[in-house]
């Protein structure tokens, strides 16, 4: 580490936590960059799912049955592979696989993204006034959280499917329901270094120069945080992603026709053996972002954890 | 005579959080605007139809007596409606399924053999695959063998059960040829069949937790083969394979345990997806076709049963600890 500090001739010691040193050292970390660079690819994708899908002229919902043969499965090699079809075609209708994994990506940010808002908003809250104030409160919400960590997530996510109200949009019910869930891993990790910055010296000063608690937990412990909510929240984006994928898959997410990978993998076990890319491409897609964040977000952990990074 | 104490602390908390649990599942689902009685009424509905389905299921009792008839039907048995039509649920009742007319045990107990057979034999898979991998390559840190098992790591970490499942399912199944694409085969009627249709099933579930736990386990491993006893045991002339596994692993163990542990409620996740892709009747679809059939009382009683094995199981491994870590036991 010390080495690292006195590149380019630097003599002033970096700061080992900060953003400036986390981008110096995510730019060393080739994995890492290249998660980052996937991320942006499939963010820009999904942000211009229609210009993309406008190169061939495809989009998710048109139907292309003169593409199938009898038994519903695409004519041609590898689905239906063509110059308009990248990806080939959907049996049974024919819609375009290609527009469908593009504008899958859509869905699957959407709901990974704002559900780890949500966890985060929560699980910050929760972890910086557990760890600042402590005391009864404290242990209550500590109870809490333990039970919700050893909880059947999934199950219970699946089994409130059955009274989502109608007038909710599923995404919208998704977003809450799995960011929901998502709070306590972040709160006890918040938790826990709020409970030691409470000990520093800056923060005994700004009490003893009369600020209020709260004004202290929110200027003074807080700012101090944002290194880990960065990297927790990398960690948990493929996690929500993965949630929604999941329930899509099991046929109690997002509805059709709105394109979702999740629920096109599950499509696709009728398939498997007569239609392979149906699953290999909507798959691929899930594995590449899933394992895009997984990498950036070790590359952050390293970067902020100078103890455990070169393992 | 603390162990004593240490048990019924415990014990006293575990039933603690079921009755809570318990209290906010009942609240979650019935409490909200969806009638059951509504939805099982069926159609036309008539306001004395509606009366009558609500007066057998008991929700037109103030929510506090139906949960007080719910939490004391799981200890005691209860019956729905009266005379003639009663419907017995006996202990523990989670509930009945007025759509299926059975009781959610009778259900749960018919389905549990599918489920516990991928979940214990998928969760005993990884735990052997991850520790030993893990171990391997915190102890051959930096060569090709690490790098290998850390690679299929990240990517196992990475990579949804389901699309695992079914890559499995299309290379081993239908191009090798060498196991069956899914169904389940009761262990009773043929245990060679039940194994060979289970290897897939346990493989894929097993494939991203070993995932984690070899990384979890490296990190532990690396962090203890460093310590202090660790040269000493070695000084004292012990052989490596001791030092590694009563010093080493011993310690390095405890917090795979705790992951182990947190992890078993994920397990029974896990089956609902496994047992989806291999086509298998467990409790996974039981759940699922209870949500598309708008089945309340399954829904309601799978989850509470769900809740209830995973705070039972929690309690286990919380004993678990007290024989892999003697500082427990020293606590307590």
């Amino acid at each position: 580490m010390t080495a690292a500090n006195t590149v380019e001739g630097e003599p002033v010691v970096a700061p080992r936590r900060g953003f400036r040193f986390v981008l110096r050292h995510l730019r060393r970390d080739p994995w890492a960059s290249a998660g980052a660079v996937v991320i942006a690819v499939f963010v820009l994708a999904a942000v211009f799912a229609p210009l993309l899908t406008g190169i061939t002229g495809q989009d998710p919902y048109t139907y292309h049955l003169n593409l199938l043969d009898d038994s519903g499965a695409p004519k041609g090699w590898g689905g239906g592979i063509s110059a308009r079809h990248w990806f080939g075609v959907e049996p049974l209708n024919g819609r375009d696989l290609f527009s469908i994994v593009v504008y899958g990506a859509r869905i699957s940010l959407l709901v990974g993204i704002s559900a780890t808002v949500i966890s985060v908003l929560i699980g910050v809250l929760v972890g910086v006034t557990t760890g600042f104030f402590g005391g009864w409160y404290d242990r209550v919400v500590s109870r809490v959280v333990d039970v919700m960590f050893g909880f059947p997530v999934l199950v219970f996510l699946i089994a409130l499917t059955a009274i989502v109200p109608s007038g909710v949009p599923r995404p919208v019910f998704m977003i809450l329901v799995i960011g929901f869930f998502g709070w306590p891993s972040i709160s006890r990790v918040i938790r826990g270094q709020a409970m030691s910055l409470r000990e520093r010296s800056f923060v005994t000063a700004s009490t003893a120069m009369g600020a209020g608690s709260w004004r202290v937990a929110f200027t003074q412990v807080l700012p101090n945080v944002t290194a880990t909510i960065i990297v927790y929240t990398t960690i948990m984006v493929p996690s929500m992603i993965g949630f929604e994928a999941a329930l899509s898959f099991l046929g109690v997410g997002v509805p059709p026709p709105t394109p979702s990978w999740g629920r096109t993998i599950g499509e696709a076990i009728g398939w498997v053996q007569t239609d392979p890319t149906y699953l290999v491409f909507p798959g691929a897609a899930l594995f590449l972002i899933t394992l895009a964040f997984n990498v950036l977000g070790d590359g952050l952990r390293d970067a902020l954890d100078p103890k455990g990074a070169r393992r | 005579m603390t162990m004593l104490r240490f048990l019924s602390t415990r014990l006293l908390g575990m039933l603690i959080v079921l009755v809570v649990v318990a209290t906010v599942t009942y609240a979650v689902f019935y409490l909200l605007p969806t009638n059951p009685a509504q939805l099982a009424c069926g159609r036309p509905c008539t306001p004395d139809n509606l009366a009558r389905a609500e007066a057998f299921m008991g929700t037109d009792l103030p929510w506090w007596r139906q949960l007080w008839e719910f939490l004391s039907g799981i200890v005691t048995g209860r019956s729905f409606g009266h005379g003639d039509a009663a419907v017995l649920c006996a202990a523990p009742c989670f509930g009945y399924s007025f759509q299926q007319n059975a009781s959610v045990t009778d259900l749960i107990v018919s389905r549990f053999p599918v489920s516990a057979s991928i979940a214990i034999g998928a969760a005993i898979l990884w735990l052997v695959a991850g520790v030993a991998g893990g171990v391997v390559s915190a102890l051959k840190r930096g060569t090709w063998i690490d790098r290998t098992v850390m690679t299929v790591a990240i990517a196992g970490v990475s990579a949804p059960s389901y699309l695992v499942g079914l890559l499995a399912i299309l290379i081993f199944g239908f191009t090798l040829g060498w196991l069956p694409t899914g169904g389940y085969v009761p262990f009773t009627e043929d245990p060679v069949q039940w194994f060979v249709h289970l290897v897939l099933p346990w493989c894929t579930l097993a494939f991203i937790s070993a995932a984690i736990y070899a990384r979890l386990t490296r990190g532990q491993m690396i962090e203890q083969m460093g310590e202090d006893y660790i040269r000493t045991a070695r000084a004292k002339g012990l052989t490596e394979g001791r030092v590694v596994t009563r010093h080493g692993l011993r310690n390095a163990i405890i917090p795979v345990v705790t992951i182990f542990g947190l992890d078993l409620g994920a397990l029974l996740g896990g089956t609902v997806i496994t047992e989806k892709v291999f086509s298998m009747q467990g409790l996974g679809a039981l759940l699922i076709d209870a949500v598309h059939q708008l089945d309340l009382q399954l829904v309601v009683g799978f989850t509470l049963f769900a809740a209830f094995l995973i705070v039972v199981a929690n309690f286990v491994v919380d004993l678990l600890y007290v024989f892999v870590d003697p500082r427990v036991k020293a606590a307590a």
